[in-house]
């Protein structure tokens, strides 16, 4: 007990500290800037889990004596244009924004990694096929399907969740198969195959395990890409019914107040940004400790 | 390379024919029925009947599309539910203004861009780097209609009072001078120049590694020419391509732009066409922006293999 005291104080380097770190922890740590992602992201966290017992006022409460008022002592960051509390609203609005980041993150997984892998795995046919799927889906510029599937589906929040879900099924797609083909020329598939594995076995035990890593990489910078998608949706009045306290509805709420009250506007879209950043930061360094070889390549 | 474009088209060809297939579809999607939806809520039984007979949708579905496609090939998309203009006429007067936007956008963001990519791929680690990756990846992580928006609270009210002026110093929305086309650019272009700074650097840092450039440094070369004519040159190829996907992103970024903006383009044609449930028009514009992002994805693939005699086609 002393003595690993004595020698973490006397050594204050992450890495040669005393405690047993998986390699990937200690690298992410190393990077000022992932940690400050994981800094950013662990708050949002935080933030989301206990938005009700943190919040300061009740989120919902209009009081329309204070609409639109600035920044003051009890009302932190002001109000918003029915006089509810900016503060209040925002923490709810980081609950609904993870949720949303991690449903269609899901969705996006649940439908784009089993793509990946039996395009890369069965090639031909199959492969020709699913590619062309994805290609057809990535001619449309990035929000813009989402754009069209909602607008067609009827403005909702779950139906803003399936799109952006849907957005990132060929991201996943892609990615996955590219590391399919790469690992099933890789000796050890060989070998199972020799050893009689079937193609299931094969894929759930060989193929997959080794396609995780750049899939948690890709998920961290899909939330980004899932809260932003997520704002302008909202934004354009295709989320969230309008009282729900999503950020992008809340920025199209307050554009009619841009010009007498920007506080309003300025919140939720720093919460975005900050959200996104953080995110980003954390699959970069994620990305990196992972995979050396792509350290600096974005 | 007659054979490698003629190739490269013929296997847009099938993407093409999905991405129309798609927004055929997405009529389908409507809830309940697509022509009652279009005919509106008052509509008679007899009015909404005509409007399904009208729309074909009476009609098998394979019979549905290829007269659909059929109607697109020569230019008919229908006409608005609105308006009753044609869907081509009212794209044929505003896909200009976006082009405009987003050229000019993209010519901002290169021009500004890139040379803060070489500066900080030549000094890596430098306060200089560390500023310019932040600054991008925030450029990167802001939506671009709060950037708007923001930038229309600064121009129009808060620079203005700070300086004592009585009206705005950019007009915050419509379109005609070059005024008008500074905060929507402005917006346009932010992350765009973030990714395309991050981009250079990247590029530049893969090529300054490699033998040549530690040749032209060893035989006395001057570093600005070794940055210019060996590194430069070479990071080209990939920043190039970037540009060109960045092109199709700025097309789709229009959308929320030009609705901050009230930017008479395509995008905002289209919002405004999904606020009062206006099909054909959001079937029509969809389908253009995505032809403009398949379109310039090839001829940037087509670029790029003219560009790099490396590669083999």
């Amino acid at each position: 007990m002393t003595t690993s005291v004595q020698l973490s104080t006397s050594e204050p380097e992450i890495g040669e500290s005393r405690f047993t770190m998986s390699p990937t922890v200690r690298n992410i740590l190393r990077s000022r800037m992932a940690v400050l992602g994981l800094i950013i992201v662990s708050s949002f966290l935080f933030i989301s889990a206990f938005a009700p017992w943190i919040a300061p006022h009740d989120y919902d409460l209009a009081n329309l004596s204070m609409a639109r008022q600035g920044p003051s002592s009890e009302y932190i960051l002001g109000n918003d244009e029915l006089g509810r509390d900016m503060l209040s609203r925002l923490m709810h609005g980081a609950r609904i924004s993870l949720m949303l980041g991690v449903i269609s993150v899901g969705i996006g997984l649940a439908v784009g990694v089993p793509m990946g892998i039996i395009a890369g795995y069965f090639g031909r046919l199959v492969d020709n096929f699913i590619m062309w799927i994805i290609d057809i889906m990535l001619a449309f510029p990035s929000i813009l399907l989402a754009i069209l599937l909602v607008a067609f589906l009827g403005p909702s929040l779950e139906n803003a969740i399936i799109a952006i879900g849907i957005l990132s099924i060929p991201i996943y797609a892609r990615l996955v198969r590219s590391s399919t083909i790469s690992n099933k020329e890789e000796l050890f598939v060989e070998a199972a195959r020799a050893l009689g594995a079937g193609n299931f076995y094969i894929l759930r035990r060989h193929i997959f395990p080794n396609v995780l890593a750049p899939v948690i990489v890709q998920s961290t910078l899909q939330m980004a890409v899932a809260i932003q998608a997520a704002a302008a949706l909202g934004f354009l009045g295709l989320g969230a019914p309008p009282d729900v306290p999503e950020w992008g509805n809340m920025l199209q709420k307050g554009r009619n107040y841009i010009f007498s009250a920007p506080h309003i506007v300025l919140y939720p879209g720093l919460a975005t940004m900050l959200a996104v950043f953080g995110f980003s930061l954390l699959g970069d360094g994620l990305r990196d400790a992972l995979d050396p070889r792509l350290r600096g390549s974005r | 390379m007659t054979n490698f474009i003629i190739r490269r088209l013929l296997i847009a060809i099938p993407t093409l024919i999905g991405v129309s297939f798609i927004v055929f579809l997405s009529l389908r999607l409507v809830p309940g029925d697509p022509a009652r939806a279009l005919a509106g809520e008052l509509a008679t039984p007899e009015y909404i009947a005509s409007v399904r007979e009208n729309l074909g949708l009476d009609q098998p579905f394979f019979v549905q599309y290829t007269t659909y496609m059929g109607r697109m090939l020569q230019g008919d998309m229908g006409r608005s539910v609105r308006s009753r203009i044609p869907v081509t006429e009212e794209i044929r007067i505003r896909l200009p203004r976006t082009l405009t936007l987003a050229l000019v956008s993209l010519f901002f963001a290169a021009a500004i861009g890139i040379p803060i990519g070489i500066a900080s791929a030549t000094r890596p680690n430098s306060w200089l780097d560390t500023g310019s990756m932040i600054f991008a990846l925030l450029g990167v992580s802001m939506p671009i209609f709060w950037l708007g928006l923001m930038l229309m609270a600064f121009f129009a009210v808060i620079l203005p009072r700070a300086l004592g002026l009585s009206g705005p110093i950019f007009p915050p929305t419509g379109s005609g001078t070059w005024q008008h086309m500074v905060m929507p650019v402005t917006a346009l272009a932010a992350s765009s120049m973030a990714i395309q700074a991050r981009m250079t650097r990247a590029c530049m840092l893969e090529v300054l590694q490699q033998d040549y450039i530690r040749t032209a440094r060893a035989k006395g070369q001057r570093e600005s020419l070794v940055i210019y004519r060996h590194a430069l040159r070479n990071a080209l190829l990939p920043i190039i391509t970037i540009i060109g996907l960045q092109f199709g992103t700025l097309l789709g970024g229009a959308v929320l732009t030009e609705t901050v903006f009230a930017w008479p383009g395509v995008g905002r044609l289209l919002v405004d066409a999904i606020t009062h449930r206006d099909y054909p028009i959001i079937q029509g514009t969809v389908l253009v922006i995505a032809l403009g992002f398949v379109l310039t994805n090839l001829i940037v693939d087509i670029l790029y293999a003219y560009l790099d005699p490396r590669i083999q086609y």
